[in-house]
């Protein structure tokens, strides 16, 4: 299964779906990364609405794929927790290790990654 | 309903049956009335355990049904991974939480343990790891 990876202005927003096997996962890893140098791409959007469960593999995973990112030059926010999958994160004590900006929706999640841009951009100059 | 329906087995050898045996849990939460946050905590402590299965063991199984408490006044879910893997050498230092001799982050056995009510671990380097974690249904 292909998932969709779209462009908006200079951001790439990644709609998980469903459920992914582990062979799913590493492809989709390759498509995003592939798609940012392609595009050079400065942010980039995970929305994870669909998910219903995130295991501290999947966390792992969007955390790597941040990580992978950020060394191409581009930013990333997971949007679109739900409420139980936030206290079940919490509960298993993904925290201490996490290091992904997230946000509510997608329109915050845009907002989030101008002002991680910007605040970047800001911090260059000097 | 035959007891038989309660009670859903899965052989557990790759991610696609990670997904499968998660699926059967929530289902099987969901039936229960376990409201949607236990419902997922159920399902990302199985597929916590049965990750766990795939990384270390290669294979093993789950099962998972319905439990009811020892003096018969709670019910709630029983769900036990059986692999006949490595072994765990330093149980208490996996309890802990954070370490990981795979590269993951090595919160699967002390955050199953957390988001359950109950939580046994039997294991023998060398002869494989038997878990067994239960949720009881929380009085309306």
């Amino acid at each position: 299964m292909d998932i969709p990876i779209l462009k908006i202005e200079d951001f790439l927003v990644v709609t998980i779906q469903s459920e992914l096997s582990d062979d799913e996962i590493s492809k989709l890893q390759e498509d995003i990364l592939l798609r940012i140098k392609d595009v050079g791409a400065t942010g980039l959007i995970i929305d994870i609405t669909a998910l219903d469960i995130v295991d501290s593999f999947m966390g792992r995973t969007l955390s790597n794929v941040a990580a992978t990112a950020e060394l191409l030059g581009a930013k990333t926010v997971v949007v679109g927790i739900r409420p139980a999958v936030a206290v079940t994160l919490v509960e298993l004590g993904i925290r201490v290790k996490w290091n992904v900006n997230t946000a509510l929706n997608l329109e915050r999640g845009r907002k989030l990654l101008k002002q991680l841009i910007g605040a970047e951009q800001r911090g260059g100059v000097s | 309903m035959s007891e038989d329906e309660e009670m859903t087995k899965v052989n557990i050898a790759s991610s696609a049956d990670i997904i499968a045996a998660r699926g059967k849990g929530r289902e099987l939460a969901m039936k229960m009335g376990f409201n949607v946050v236990d419902q997922t905590k159920i399902t990302t402590a199985i597929s916590e355990l049965t990750r766990n299965i795939v990384t270390y063991a290669g294979k093993g199984e789950v099962t998972i049904e319905k439990a009811q408490s020892e003096t018969g006044d709670k019910n709630g879910i029983v769900v036990v991974c059986v692999d006949e893997g490595p072994g765990i050498k330093d149980i208490g230092l996996v309890l802990k939480g954070g370490v990981s001799t795979s590269g993951s982050l090595g919160l699967g056995i002390s955050g199953a343990k957390q988001l359950m009510d109950e939580f046994e671990i039997k294991s023998k380097p060398g002869e494989g790891t038997i878990i067994t974690i239960k949720k009881w249904l929380r009085r309306r």
